[in-house]
């Protein structure tokens, strides 16, 4: 019985071009690893390398003004860009957000998760419900906080004006900045503060014991022990986080201000969608693109370079 | 320096769960007391309401003339050596010894030349670079047993410290803790399931079960006159034996009908009423006129000795002797015991029923 269902086994390998009795796989034929490997390829061809390389091409043409026919112009879309005062503009706006987002949503889950963890050390579960924000579409985390912060319809813009602050998101570019930044932050604190969560439960509970019986103090314990040992986490997430800003929040960009007031508040990423899609200029946005692949893979590289070396312990 | 004292000391967790159940002990200053028992039986919990990282729950401990209860860790003056060591990983050796120092505003001078001095004494001086990760296990220790210390406290607290080395290594490092501790004379608390540890190592030895102690003394005081069956089978490897008995009169007992004295035994003992004899292992001699007989099932050979296993009066037995002493084919043993290696216990309440 156990004999013929080897020998069955070992049809089915031959017949997919697997030789069973080797050690490692080994593959007969030729055209099989390739044939395995083509849906990822397939993938990575249609969804990265065509379209990057379409950006590219695009970035070197004009289009005429009814998108009929286009010539080649070399460098000139990227010397427009740079020409642009909104370009750089869009890449203040850019960085302010990206701190702003990055450095709230990083410190809310880490404050949150502390809290957490000392709860969790003490028996009680409930993990799963600090979760659900990152369960929300972002554009319907968006609308939720356009209903809260409404100049005429939001619940809370009438307490904020009975606080003597002249409220309004759609007026003034602070004020849809701001919003933009609480409503990006709550959508990343959730995932931030379970990457935060599991690190803190992965630190033994007898270092910080034996910290607290060398006389460490429970603030000077978190900042000497608890942070450090954090450290590799919290690069890992600021890294998820910049690319976050940097893409992700396009649909809240989208949802909540549309990049105004008068592009006050139009990031890199929106201003691609905003020229290109809206304003028909295909090769200035298509310029914008590259551009942004490359600051991506800049970071990327920076990432491994740098930061994976540092943070070992 | 200081003692330690505690007073019906209880701990109930959470679920009510009562871990350890009014324990009252005097551990005298300068003192290496252990604390052995099987697991869960509370001894960690009690070192941990000592240490202050577990609240008390009922009663009163004291270091020194301070009643601690309400102290925070940091400001009891003690130091701990975990099992698992609890070294900060992201920190050289050096700074996971200076910590505590640093913590207390130590001067720089002064945490450099006693650090330096721990090191010299644990020969640990050629790691103090290094991070803890790039040593082995009994390395990590030495470095644990410097943090503690470097620090001078008033007692130390050891829960378990040996039991993550190799066999070989836990012997060499339980001498170099006690030679340690007779240098430097500090209280010391161990915590231990290991009873040849326990036994090694203890001034003072806590022996106990389900969360209250079962019997305190010298290891040769707890060895020699067992309080308890519990203490009488805990103490002692291969374990005591124990057989059911009937007593026979003052100072005599009789097991499966063959006879026995015993000089330690309480006066005025019902005459047939049951009781149980303890028998070590290694107290017992087979000669060719013993006043006991036992069939032999196998033979264990541990190198010097060998262990007999067999039946007497229905029960299991094991007899200890040296290597040659008895023929590794024997059948059947005569045994004959000293009236006063003979142990006896209440059925009931399992007390020794020794003179009073
Ligand atoms: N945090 C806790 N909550 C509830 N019960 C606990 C807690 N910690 C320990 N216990 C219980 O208290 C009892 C004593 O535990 P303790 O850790 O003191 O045992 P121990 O003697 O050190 O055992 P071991 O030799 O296994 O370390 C056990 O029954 C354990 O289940
Ligand atoms: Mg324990």
């Amino acid at each position: 019985m156990r004999a013929s269902q080897d020998r069955s086994n070992n049809d089915l390998c031959r017949h997919w071009g697997l030789n069973h009795m080797e050690k490692r796989a080994h593959f007969s034929s030729k055209t099989v690893p390739y044939l395995l490997l083509l849906p990822q390829l397939a993938i990575t061809l249609i969804f990265f390398y065509w379209p990057a390389s379409q950006a590219i091409w695009q970035s070197f043409l004009m289009e005429d003004a009814f998108g009929l026919s286009s010539e080649f112009v070399g460098f000139d879309n990227y010397r427009h860009l740079f020409a642009q005062p909104e370009y750089y503009k869009a890449m203040s706006t850019t960085v302010v957000f990206s701190l702003a987002v990055g450095t709230l949503s990083l410190a809310c889950a880490l404050l949150l998760a502390t809290q957490a963890d000392k709860k969790l050390r003490g028996g009680e579960a409930f993990k799963t419900l600090l979760i659900w924000p990152y369960a929300v579409a972002p554009a319907i985390a968006g609308v939720l906080w356009i209903f809260m912060f409404h100049p005429s319809l939001g619940t809370l813009s009438q307490p904020i004006r009975a606080l003597g602050l002249d409220w309004n998101p759609l007026l003034n570019g602070n004020h849809a900045m701001t919003l933009l930044v609480l409503s990006a932050t709550w959508k990343q604190i959730s995932y931030n503060f379970l990457f935060f969560l599991a690190g803190l439960q992965s630190i033994p509970r007898s270092v910080i014991e034996a910290a607290a019986i060398d006389g460490a103090k429970p603030i000077r314990r978190f900042w000497t022990i608890v942070f450090p040992l954090l450290s590799p986490t919290t690069f890992f997430l600021i890294v998820v986080n910049v690319v976050y800003v940097f893409f992700e929040t396009f649909g809240i960009i989208d949802a909540v201000t549309g990049g105004g007031p008068a592009g006050q508040t139009t990031t890199l990423v929106y201003k691609v969608y905003a020229d290109g899609r809206v304003g028909g200029d295909l090769g200035g946005s298509a310029a914008q693109s590259v551009i942004l692949m490359v600051i991506v893979i800049a970071l990327t590289a920076f990432q491994f370079k740098f930061v994976e070396r540092k943070v070992q312990y | 320096m200081a003692g330690v004292s505690l007073d019906t000391v209880r701990k109930i967790y959470a679920g009510n769960v009562e871990a350890v159940k009014g324990v009252s002990l005097g551990i005298e200053d300068g003192s290496f007391c252990v604390l052995v028992g099987p697991s869960g039986c509370g001894k960690s919990t009690l070192l941990r309401m000592i240490a202050g990282l577990e609240t008390i729950s009922g009663g009163e401990v004291k270091i020194g003339d301070r009643v601690v209860n309400e102290i925070e860790p940091a400001d009891r003056d003690i130091a701990m050596v975990f099992q698992n060591y609890a070294l900060y990983p992201h920190m050289s050796v050096y700074d996971n010894m200076a910590y505590g120092l640093k913590n207390r505003k130590t001067p720089k001078d002064e945490i450099e030349k006693r650090v330096k001095e721990a090191a010299r004494i644990l020969a640990i001086e050629s790691f103090l670079e290094r991070k803890p990760r790039a040593l082995s296990g009994g390395q990590r220790q030495r470095v644990a047993m410097g943090r503690a210390i470097v620090r001078k406290p008033q007692v130390f607290l050891f829960d378990e410290p040996l039991s993550n080395l190799d066999a070989k290594l836990r012997v060499q490092m339980r001498v170099e803790i006690k030679r340690l501790q007779r240098a430097l004379g500090v209280t010391s608390i161990y915590v231990t399931h290991d009873q040849v540890e326990a036994m090694t190592l203890s001034d003072k030895l806590v022996v106990m079960s389900g969360g209250q102690i079962e019997q305190v003394g010298s290891p040769s005081e707890v060895y020699r006159r067992p309080e308890t069956r519990f203490v009488a089978t805990f103490i002692g490897s291969p374990p005591m034996n124990i057989l059911p008995g009937k007593v026979e009169g003052n100072g005599r007992v009789s097991i499966g009908g063959q006879s026995l004295s015993v000089s330690d035994m309480r006066d005025g003992l019902a005459v047939g009423s049951d009781i149980e004899v303890g028998l070590r292992p290694e107290d017992v001699r087979a000669g060719a006129t013993g006043q006991l007989s036992m069939n032999v099932d196998f033979v264990e050979e541990l190198g010097a000795t060998q262990l007999f296993h067999g039946k007497l009066g229905g029960a299991d037995f094991i007899v200890q002797a040296p290597t040659g002493q008895i023929a590794a084919d024997a059948k059947q043993l005569s045994l004959s015991i000293d009236p006063a290696n003979v142990h006896l216990f209440d059925p009931q309440t399992t007390k020794r029923l020794g003179k009073a």
